[in-house]
């Protein structure tokens, strides 16, 4: 029972590096570029749902949907102002040390809002645990409610890419700027769009995660940011079901050597299984090879 | 008035001049072939006026409108399309998709599916692999796609950029006759090619590119009986 507990666990958390990676992987896939400051938008979206909850006294909803809000509109400011001027003239290497200055900006930012020390989250989520096996086996309601909402994001995200005029064009874009641009489509806002809906994702993340873990600091988006990086790059990078398959995995994988193997070790086991897997296939899990036709 | 004027282009890649101040014009109607050899500045002229590239000088006039500052994306709706270098279909989408995504900028879905309707009975290899990926249709498939994916936005010029590169002579034929039909149907061509006899045979009007000058222009049968083009372009 302990070994499906740890699974529970494992999946949940995975969930919540799916929903990061999401984000990553998109941006990489139509920006072409490493967003390092992702994990601090996750960041903001719990100080967001925090501040929205302990001082405005909202309801937990009301203070996910503006962290939401917040995060949008924050990811597309990023983009606009620190990104997109780099995006056409500057070499690649130039555009992911400006994301590491942004990720500082924005750890530095909220800790001379917030001051450094730890705030203590209240759960976003009122379902109750759930017992089963007669109390041998626990899942909380916040493993629940995240792995639904990774769920409702992954089919959701898929109909968007897939059925509608704004998905299509990201796809587009992705596979090629010119070519997309000779289409009528406007590159620039939908890269906009693309951080847009990544930095929301991130709220989303930010809430489940401080509901799981309820330490919050300006340094709490950073280890799991690293981490869905890591497992956008598992799963094959610029693929959305590559991210989820891969947060998925990256967080059984960290849960269970953690309760089987040692918890020190975990973050170890999580790195050495991603070198692997790169060794094995340098595309990631769901990684593309493009080949061209001449 | 022409539909399409060009007027002394000037075009830099950092600090080298690509496009030295060339004019020429495209009449409603015409297939109008711009020729040349490799680096002449052929790509970078449809580049340039689709807006992709833009210039340091010059103007270009699409239906009396300036539109060298214009961005790219904006210039597919006032109806001018582009079959890129090398097709760049969409590889990872399927031809269908590919399709709409030519029809990016209409909103009217009947009168999409209307163009749609007419794409397939131009291109029934289409209708056909229409829901297999682009990449892997064959090379004369994908141009045939480029084409389509063009028209849908239903434009009244099309820019077209080495059609014939790296077909099979059949091919060739067989897409040069596609052009001829689509000029026939009220669609202006500015034809791009390296394939210089090929492209004066379809042709109404022809210019001779030549390192970023425009260096002959006129009838495409008279550019074709120039000695000085027979020996350079059609290997004579």
């Amino acid at each position: 029972m302990s070994f499906l507990s740890y699974l529970i666990n494992g999946i949940s958390l995975g969930s919540v590096y799916a929903i990061i990676a999401l984000g990553y992987t998109m941006v990489y896939g139509i920006a072409k570029m490493l967003n390092f400051a992702h994990g601090d938008v996750i960041m903001v979206g719990g100080y967001a749902t925090f501040s929205m909850m302990m001082y405005a006294g909202a309801n937990p909803l009301v203070a996910v949907l503006a962290a939401i809000v917040v995060c949008t509109v924050l990811g597309v400011v990023i983009e606009t102002i620190a990104y997109r001027p780099l995006l056409e003239a500057a070499s690649p290497l130039a555009v992911l040390i400006t994301a590491i200055g942004v990720s500082y900006f924005l750890q530095n930012a909220v800790q001379l809002i917030f001051g450094s020390g730890t705030k203590s989250f209240q759960s976003v989520v009122s379902v109750p645990n759930l017992k089963l096996a007669d109390g041998a086996l626990t899942i909380t309601g916040t493993s629940m409610v995240t792995i639904a909402a990774s769920v409702v994001i992954m089919l959701v995200l898929t109909i968007f890419v897939n059925k509608t005029k704004a998905g299509q064009a990201m796809l587009a874009v992705a596979e090629d700027k010119g070519a997309a641009q000779l289409m009528g489509i406007n590159v620039n806002r939908t890269i906009a769009l693309t951080f847009a809906i990544g930095s929301g994702l991130a709220a989303i993340a930010g809430a489940l995660l401080c509901s799981a873990y309820p330490a919050l600091t300006p340094m709490t988006g950073s280890m799991p940011g690293i981490k869905a990086f890591t497992a956008a790059v598992f799963g094959g990078i610029g693929s959305i079901p590559g991210a989820m398959v891969g947060g998925i995995l990256l967080g059984i994988i960290e849960n269970l050597s953690r309760a089987y193997i040692s918890s020190q070790l975990a973050d170890a086991i999580v790195f050495g299984v991603l070198i692997i897997v790169l060794l094995v296939k340098p595309t990631g899990l769901f990684g593309k090879q493009i080949r061209e036709k001449v | 008035m022409a539909m399409l004027e060009v007027k002394d282009l000037k075009v830099y890649y950092g600090m080298i001049q690509a496009l030295k101040g060339i004019s020429f014009e495209v009449n409603k109607g015409e297939i109008v072939a711009l020729i040349g050899a490799n680096g002449a500045g052929k790509t970078t002229t449809l580049h340039t006026i689709s807006g992709l590239l833009k210039p340091k000088g010059g103007s270009i006039l699409f239906n009396g409108t300036d539109i060298s500052k214009v961005p790219a994306d904006k210039i597919v709706s006032m109806g001018m399309a582009q079959v890129p270098e090398g097709r760049r279909v969409f590889a990872q989408m399927t031809v269908l998709q590919n399709l709409k995504m030519g029809a990016y900028t209409r909103s009217d879905k009947n009168e999409m599916e209307e163009t749609l309707e007419m794409v397939y009975s131009r291109f029934p290899r289409l209708k056909e692999r229409r829901n297999q990926l682009a990449g892997t249709l064959s090379g004369g498939e994908q141009q045939m796609l480029a084409m389509g994916r063009a028209l849908m936005s239903h434009p009244s010029i099309i820019l077209m950029d080495e059609p014939s590169m790296g077909l099979s002579p059949l091919l060739v034929g067989e897409i040069f006759d596609i052009i001829r039909s689509v000029n026939e149907t009220g669609t202006t061509v500015l034809l791009v090619e390296q394939n210089a006899k090929k492209a004066l045979e379809i042709a109404h009007r022809g210019y001779v590119l030549e390192t970023g000058n425009v260096v002959m222009s006129g009838d495409a049968k008279d550019i074709m009986n120039d000695d000085a083009v027979r020996k350079a372009y059609l290997g004579e």
